[in-house]
């Protein structure tokens, strides 16, 4: 029982970090339709930019967290006006084609950058809370709070906002957003922000918990479209629950099969998930 | 003036011509309704009008300015104004925020414009917190209507407002146009219950293969024996 406890805490926590890039993911996928599969590299870069910040101004990891995610935000963005803009018109297989482009690209330019060994944000051992038999790291706390923040952020923008109705607006019908005179430029480029800022601070935290690597995003990106597609493809709240799922279901396997096995369950929830209800929780668009 | 002119436009996609010529002309204050059989390119027209069929040869003026090959947001920002035959909601979207969308292109507050559109549609101020794509096939037409009345337009074009609708509904829908039309707003609309829709009509075109047929206030036409014959359905 406490064990499954201690992995269902580890669970929410992973679940947490896959919903963070699974929200950018699905609203990507809503607004342009199309899988980029370059945005767990855009998690792993926004973990090393925010490495450079702390090793450069020796600034705590928390605050070194929104300059990441600006920096991230601004070379997603980037990247959609240089790289995707121009093919926006054609099929969206060749999109998806040169997002994966992009993501060995990205990868490159990590090792060339900050080198391809393992690093931490912080070296020492943080003293781990027991709490009767569970143990829980004060990083863990930090991450679910700053994630459940940004998530609730996200909730506030997408639902009071102007550009945030916009964006589902888009999502829902772009024939319609298109006759009703909503920018689609502008939308497409806020949702690049908000995707890449999500993107680095899933990278962030998972940093945090483990330790970056050229790699990080990339393995994770197919649990992340794992929780985009048992969400619903291009709903925000699904690709929460979906990653919380996710996430839970990857720990608690480990109970029964070997923890190597952990992106088979994610990949294995996807294929089901396909087969069986391929709408999603909340009915995706796709 | 008129309110929008459109003359010997040839317009289509992929290089076939689904206009071949047709003209149109809606004055201020007018309800102009285009009929005519299934293929006859009556949406086509206004899609090409409202700059999303591209245009190969033709002029459109709206009030005395050239507006041919405009996007849809310079129609939008204009005071033009369009509501889709289908998918013309956003169905994940309260009736609030469908609304609220339909004026994102203009500045100030959106109160007023609510009201307005409350006016005509109480039942939306009812059901304003409802997901839109979860109403009946009437109360979206409303909600259709309502987010293209949000740009506070001079000129609503209407794609078959009344397909699908009860007999009920369908008259419902025609004295609500009748009222906006009442507000100064002038109307184009294309219809299938072409005899009704003639009936509130100022004017009608009959349109079939692309090219004008006919052209007459709504009476005459309804009184026409040969378009009685050939496009009413006898």
């Amino acid at each position: 029982m406490i064990e499954v406890i201690q992995l269902l805490i580890n669970g929410i926590l992973l679940g947490s970090i896959l919903a963070l890039g699974a929200i950018g993911a699905t609203m990507i996928f809503g607004v342009l339709r199309f899988a980029h599969f370059a945005h767990g590299d855009l998690m792993a870069i926004g973990a090393y930019f925010a490495l450079s910040v702390v090793s450069i101004f020796n600034l705590p990891i928390l605050l070194a967290l929104p300059v990441a995610m600006l920096l991230t935000a601004g070379l997603a963005v980037g990247i959609d006006q240089v790289i995707y803009r121009r093919i926006r018109q054609v099929q969206p297989v060749i999109l998806l084609i040169s997002s994966f482009a992009t993501a060995l690209v990205l990868r490159s330019l990590i090792q060339m950058i900050w080198g391809s060994s393992n690093q931490v944000y912080a070296t020492g051992i943080q003293m781990p809370w027991q709490i009767g038999p569970l143990i829980l790291k004060p990083d863990h706390l930090l991450i679910f709070a700053a994630a459940t923040g940004l998530v609730v952020f996200v909730h506030f923008f997408l639902t009071r906002t102007r550009m945030g109705k916009a964006m589902r607006a888009m999502s829902d019908n772009m024939n319609l957003a298109l006759v009703t005179g909503i920018p689609a430029n502008r939308v497409i480029m806020w949702t690049w922000a908000i995707g890449g800022a999500l993107a680095a601070a899933a990278g962030v935290f998972l940093g945090m918990d483990t330790r970056l690597h050229p790699v990080m995003g990339w393995t994770l990106l197919l649990p992340i479209f794992a929780a985009t597609i048992l969400g619903g493809i291009g709903r925000p709240y699904g690709a929460i629950v979906g990653g919380l799922v996710i996430g839970c279901a990857m720990e608690l396997s480990t109970l029964i099969i070997p923890g190597s096995y952990k992106p088979a369950v994610a990949f294995a929830i996807m294929v089901v998930t396909l087969i069986v209800r391929p709408q999603g929780i909340i009915k995706g668009a796709a | 003036m008129s309110l929008l002119n459109a003359q010997g436009l040839y317009a289509g996609y992929g290089g076939v011509d689904i206009l071949r010529g047709t003209h149109l002309r809606v004055e201020t204050h007018e309800i102009v309704v285009i009929v005519g059989p299934n293929g006859a390119g009556k949406s086509t027209a206004m899609k090409a009008i409202f700059g999303l069929v591209p245009i190969r040869q033709g002029r459109i003026d709206y009030r005395d300015e050239n507006i041919t090959r405009r996007p849809p947001e310079q129609m939008v920002s204009r005071g033009i104004a369009y509501v889709p035959q289908e998918a013309n909601v956003f169905p994940s979207l309260s009736v609030l925020e469908n609304l609220e969308l339909g004026a994102y292109a203009l500045p100030g507050d959106n109160r007023q414009r609510l009201e307005k559109v409350y006016a005509i549609f109480p039942r939306l101020k009812e059901r304003r917190r409802q997901q839109a794509g979860l109403m009946s096939g009437g109360e979206r037409q409303m909600v259709a209507m309502g987010r293209a009345l949000m740009i506070e337009p001079q000129l609503l074009m209407l794609d078959e407002p009344t397909a699908g609708l009860s007999p009920q509904l369908i008259d419902e829908t025609f004295e609500r146009i009748a009222e906006i039309n009442a507000l100064g707003i002038g109307v184009l609309m294309v219809e299938q219950n072409a005899r009704q829709a003639l009936t509130i009509a100022s004017r009608g075109y009959v349109l079939a293969t692309g090219e004008n047929r006919y052209e007459d206030t709504g009476p005459a036409l309804l009184a026409n024996p040969e378009v009685a014959e050939m496009f009413l359905g006898g």
